[in-house]
């Protein structure tokens, strides 16, 4: 562990020197960035400006972030840092999560999976249970970047991030996924559907952050799905994402069913009218075709060079109804 | 001004650096240790120039921060030659003029190896996969592929049958 040797608490803060009032700091942020612009570089700031720590408990990284209101966790750091080039300014200290173990893990608990917040994504596809209980939550985390980028990139860092076209919300939200989060009164449990109040923003406080997500284990003939529609096959953001889960009968209707779509609103939106269409039937092209329209309508997108409002409602019904298929071929295939 | 001391092992011994706490592990690599393998291209992620391997697994360089480093396991190109030569990747890219003006290839050797690491008999698609986060402006790739799909075919060959 990082440590001074000197009585500093292991992993806290390696850098004394009074800080820069905020005024002036903002002033030298705004040279910072215009250099970053200039030279192509975002070259270390002025001395010591961020610090960094590198908690090792969930308690430790409660009071690190209580001492600094300053303060900003991050998990992979793919957003992060990219945005600290982009100009924004760095905050006070830069909190690792990724010594927390709780954090970093996956576990199947019970009738649960657990799926630490700073776990990189790539854990989630080496562990077969969870691809083969969640398919679509992993394929979901596995299309966030190259192979760099996954070895890195945490379902916490995806959520938190607050991007409308943030991959493996859509996914996490129809698995009716629970975000644990800490902070100073303990630890509170909200659905993931409700982290994200809109693009950039989250319903956390400034000194809370996620410790886990928790999925409740398919019951059978259950199974979940994720696709993405992109220009080209790898690295590019959604035009729409859409997640689907779905659970069918013994007679192969549908019994139970979850739509959310993404990158179509400013957040991740359901399209509660799925149930209404399909539950209690089989899942008919009329049928589909309905749901299609619904989540069409749903949408609530914009203008931008991947694609027109138009063109993102349109395809936010194509892949809403791909991706209910695709579910429900592997909820057939689970068995009973 | 304060600096982060670092201890670590980069391509297989012990190394000790100096750090600031919002340097990249990419800037420290080149900067303080002086392996200048790692690549910048485009400092966020999407080229792949700066690709290290970093406790087993592939990352970009320039998106960590170099303090992250402490007690971690790095790998860059200049540890993939042996006592005995080159690596397989790359007498491969020489044989099969992978490269052009060669800023990309560190990254693609790297993230080369750290396919070859871990799927010894990758298809065309894996590679491609396995390639999507490193971008080259010379070569159009496909010299690329045919090269990793070489090396990898030679390194089960010499490989005991097992
Ligand atoms: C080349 C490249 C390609 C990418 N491709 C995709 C893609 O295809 N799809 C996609 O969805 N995204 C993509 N991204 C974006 C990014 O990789 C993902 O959003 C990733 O999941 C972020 O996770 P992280 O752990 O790196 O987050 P970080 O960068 O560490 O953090 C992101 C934000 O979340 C906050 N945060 C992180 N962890 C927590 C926590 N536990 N509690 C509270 N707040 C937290 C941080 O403060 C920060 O504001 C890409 C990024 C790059 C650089
Ligand atoms: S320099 Fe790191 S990905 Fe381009
Ligand atoms: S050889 Fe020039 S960028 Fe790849």
């Amino acid at each position: 562990m990082t440590g001074t040797g000197k009585g500093v608490p292991a992993g806290v803060a390696l850098c004394s020197e009074t800080r820069v009032p905020a005024t002036l700091r903002a002033v030298l942020r705004g040279f910072d960035s215009a250099f970053v612009l200039l030279s192509g570089r975002g070259a270390t700031s002025f001395g010591c400006a961020m610090r960094y720590a590198a908690p090792t408990s969930i308690e430790e990284a409660v009071s690190v972030l209580a001492g600094d209101v300053h303060a900003q966790v991050y998990a992979g750091a793919t957003d992060f840092i990219p945005q600290l080039r982009m100009g924004r300014p760095e905050p006070g200290v830069a909190v690792d999560l990724k010594r927390i173990d709780r954090l970093t893990g996956l576990r199947r608990e019970g009738d649960s999976w657990v799926i630490g917040a700073a776990t990189p994504s790539a854990r989630l596809g080496e562990e077969e249970d969870l691809v083969a209980e969640l398919p679509g939550l992993v394929e979901a985390a596995a299309l966030i970047g190259s192979d760099q980028i996954q070895s890195r990139a945490s379902l916490g860092g995806n959520l938190c991030n607050a991007s409308p076209a943030a991959d493996s919300v859509p996914a996490m939200v129809v698995n009716n996924g629970r975000a644990v989060i800490a902070g100073p009164a303990g630890m509170r449990t909200i659905p993931v559907a409700s982290v994200v109040t809109g693009p950039g923003s989250t319903s956390l406080a400034a000194d809370e952050f996620l410790v886990e997500f928790v999925f409740d284990r398919p019951p059978p003939r259950t199974a979940d799905a994720y696709l993405r529609f992109i220009p080209r096959t790898e690295m590019d953001i959604a035009v729409v994402g859409a997640g689907a889960r779905l659970t069918l009968d013994e007679a192969g209707r549908c019994r139970e069913v979850s739509v959310a779509l993404g990158a179509v609103a400013p957040t991740v939106v359901m399209v509660p009218a799925a149930a209404g269409i399909l539950v209690g039937h089989p899942l008919t092209d009329e049928a589909l075709k309905r749901v299609a329209a619904e989540a069409s309508a749903v949408c609530n997108p914009i203008d931008d060079k991947r694609g027109t409002k138009a063109y993102r409602r349109q395809v936010a019904g194509v892949l809403a109804v791909r991706a209910l298929r695709l579910a429900a071929d592997r909820a057939a295939r689970t068995g009973s | 001004m304060s600096r982060t001391h670092v201890t670590c092992t980069i391509n297989g011994d012990p190394a000790e650096f100096l750090c600031d706490s919002d340097q990249t592990l990419l800037d420290a690599l080149r900067d303080v240790v002086g392996l200048m393998g790692v690549k910048e291209g485009c400092a966020t992620g999407d080229c792949g120039a700066c690709s290290a391997i970093l406790d087993g697994r592939l990352t970009c360089s320039c998106l960590v921060f170099a303090p992250e480093a402490e007690a971690a396991t790095i790998e860059t190109v200049e540890g993939m030659a042996g006592p005995d030569g080159l690596h397989p990747l790359q007498d491969a890219f020489l044989e099969g003029a992978a490269l052009q003006c060669g800023i990309c290839t560190p990254g693609f050797l790297v993230a080369g190896k750290a396919l070859l690491d871990r799927n010894p008999d990758p298809d065309e698609e894996e590679v491609r996969y396995a390639i999507a986060g490193n971008l080259c402006r010379c070569t159009g790739y496909d010299k690329i592929v045919r090269s990793i799909l070489d090396a990898a075919a030679q390194m089960r060959e010499a490989a005991p049958a097992s």
